[in-house]
């Protein structure tokens, strides 16, 4: 299980950072999504991937072995997913508003002011 | 000493921010609520100052939850140094910003993000939580954003894509590296993983993530080779808004940087050379970058990447009095850089334009603003009683002392280029004849009335004066940071603070 966790999350970050790599901003937006998807599932596999756990210890539990599923990466992962959801909403307003401005997709298309000093 | 007082500055400015959106489209309201609710966060930032460097360590359990299972927040001498830093730059370019600001900026939710990016800020400072310095960084960024791109010109969405794109990139990259961080040590709480990681036996795992982090924190901050985004959006926007970002958001990154490689990751014979060999190359770029630009703030900008070489290159290496050396330039690069870059959204107000080539004969015609000015730039460059110059002789004693004679020659290079377009922008904008005659059209900074003018130049005024004051009474200054940089150096203390609630003077 942890095998196949581990290279879901290598294609996330290498299929997300191929993605950013190209000229078109759409491209762009969804390498991002992607490399904040695999950053979650990372913090998710960090955290010890656990089955039928349960995240509060009885009372009859006296040590901690085993015993319960780490209830930290989840409440990491949910602040992380909201935040990356409030960037992910800006990002493509802000990338509609670029295309209404330049009439490109193209990122090399962005650099017209760069040229001057 | 545990208080819930930490917070009060942070609610200050939430609460502003909550009232300015009750006030939406009312101009006037506004700008009075933002000037009172900074204000207060200033007079509440000077306390938390002043308490920290009496008392020592400030804490507060979140829920009361204790450490390392709850939220900390923790201010220690650097965090309320760069809270006061935080509290003086945001009074300065708030009452800027009610001068300097289009009314159509200020209507649609300028003051209003302006106040959430200070809270961020103050946040990100005062927290003791490698997570939650996360959550506060992404409250800056995306304030960041909304600012950097408020008013939808095509230079600033031009410049807004690339500072969005890097910095979800950099924020991703955090993440990652918490999440590494994580998995080997079990905890999140700073204090927490300074003793865990020191236990860990598999070091080339640390050093990894160690080097993430400084990805990471290197793209907020600005060092080479992740700085292009900078010299490419920070000219964009208003130059009230680029004085908030110049002075204080790489200012963040280089915070990151102290503190997670003072307390969690001490910097080995691996990573203090990546520091050194980077703080070099940031150090000549920026100053290649900086020699034939034209347009004042671009710079600026590549000044202010040549100078987070400065501060990573003293961190990198790695004494006290480096350390000192860093704290000091820090206070004085966040004063002066915020100065300057108010400073040319006035001399745009005058001349209409920030090209040097086009603009002069400002000494003649604001003989009084020129001086003020004169102080600003002149500190910058370090002239020897002004506030730039102590830190540098720590910065080249210390790199001569440790034999990194390559750091010290990019050092003195640097500084050099410094003094070369600082002088070269002061004989173009302030010696020079103007080249065309000048109108009334063109200055509408005469036109204003006082209130107005007062407003523009009293916050540009007020930091000279700080400036100033940083200079000729460098020993009180030097005082503090030498506290703070013993503090950073022997963590211990800070550590006891946190889990065991023992504060020893």
């Amino acid at each position: 299980m942890e095998l196949l966790v581990v290279l879901l999350i290598g294609i996330l970050y290498s299929a997300g950072i191929f993605l950013m790599l190209r000229r078109s901003m759409v491209k762009l937006l969804l390498g991002l999504l992607l490399l904040g998807n695999g950053a979650n599932l990372l913090i998710f596999l960090m955290g010890g991937l656990t089955k039928g756990k349960p995240p509060i210890l009885g009372e009859e539990e006296t040590s901690f072995a085993d015993a319960y599923a780490d209830p930290v990466p989840q409440a990491l992962i949910l602040t992380a997913i909201v935040i990356s959801f409030a960037l992910t909403a800006f990002a493509i307003i802000l990338l509609k508003k670029v295309y209404a401005t330049t009439g490109s997709d193209d990122l090399d298309s962005l650099n017209i002011q760069d040229l001057d000093i | 000493m545990i208080t819930n007082f930490i917070l009060a500055p942070i609610l200050v400015h939430m609460i502003t921010a909550i009232l300015l959106l009750f006030f939406w489209q009312k101009v006037q309201a506004q700008k009075v609520i933002s000037i009172i609710g900074n204000s207060i966060a200033f007079l509440l930032c000077i306390r938390l100052f002043i308490t920290t460097q009496h008392e020592g360590y400030l804490i507060l359990q979140a829920g009361n939850w204790q450490a390392p299972f709850g939220i900390t927040f923790v201010s220690d001498s650097l965090s309320s140094i760069m809270v006061l830093l935080t509290a003086i730059i945001s009074l300065a370019v708030g009452i800027y910003s009610t001068a300097a600001l289009h009314v159509n900026r200020i209507k649609y939710g300028y003051f209003f993000i302006f106040h959430f990016l200070i809270m961020g800020l103050l946040g990100a400072f005062l927290t003791g939580d490698i997570f939650n310095l996360y959550v506060w960084f992404e409250v800056v960024i995306i304030s960041s954003f909304v600012l950097l791109t408020l008013g939808g010109k095509k230079m600033q969405m031009e410049g807004g894509v690339k500072y969005v794109t890097l910095n979800m990139l950099a924020s991703t990259i955090f993440l990652t590296a918490v999440a590494i961080l994580y998995g080997i040590t079990g905890t999140l709480n700073m204090a927490d993983l300074s003793l865990k990681i020191a236990a860990i036996e598999h070091r080339g795992l640390v050093s990894v993530t160690a080097l993430l982090f400084f990805i990471g924190f290197g793209i907020k901050s600005a060092v080479f080779p992740l700085y292009f985004w900078l010299p490419s959006s920070y000219h964009t926007p208003p130059s009230a808004i680029a004085a908030i970002f110049g002075g204080l958001l790489t200012k963040m990154g280089i915070y990151a940087i102290i503190r997670v490689f003072t307390l969690i990751f001490k910097p080995d014979e691996f990573i203090q050379p990546v520091f050194i060999i980077i703080a070099i190359l940031t150090m000549i770029t920026g100053a290649l970058g900086v020699i034939n630009k034209r347009s004042i703030r671009r710079l600026i900008s590549y000044l202010i990447v040549c100078h987070i070489g400065y501060l990573i290159g003293g961190i990198g290496i790695y004494t006290e009095l480096a350390m000192v050396g860093v704290l000091f330039y820090l206070v004085h690069d966040v004063i002066v850089k915020s100065n300057i870059l108010m400073i040319t959204g006035i001399i745009q107000k005058i001349r209409e334009t920030i090209d040097m080539t086009r603009l002069g004969g400002l000494g003649k015609d604001y003989p009084k603003l020129s001086f003020v000015i004169a102080v600003a730039l002149f500190s910058l460059v370090g002239i020897p009683p002004l506030s730039g110059f102590w830190p540098k002789i720590q910065f080249f004693g210390e790199s001569l002392k440790a034999g990194h004679y390559f750091l010290l020659a990019a050092f003195i290079l640097a500084s050099f280029v410094t003094l070369y377009v600082i002088a070269k922008m002061w004989t173009e904008v302030f010696w020079k004849e103007s080249p065309k005659p000048l109108t009334e059209e063109i200055d509408h900074f005469a036109n204003l009335d006082f209130g107005k003018k007062f407003a523009l130049v009293a916050p540009v005024t007020a930091l000279s004066f700080v400036s100033l004051y940083i200079g000729f009474n460098a020993e009180s200054v030097y005082e503090i940071v030498q506290k703070t940089a013993h503090e950073l150096m022997n963590p211990s203390a800070y550590i006891d603070a946190v889990l065991n609630h023992k504060f020893a003077k």
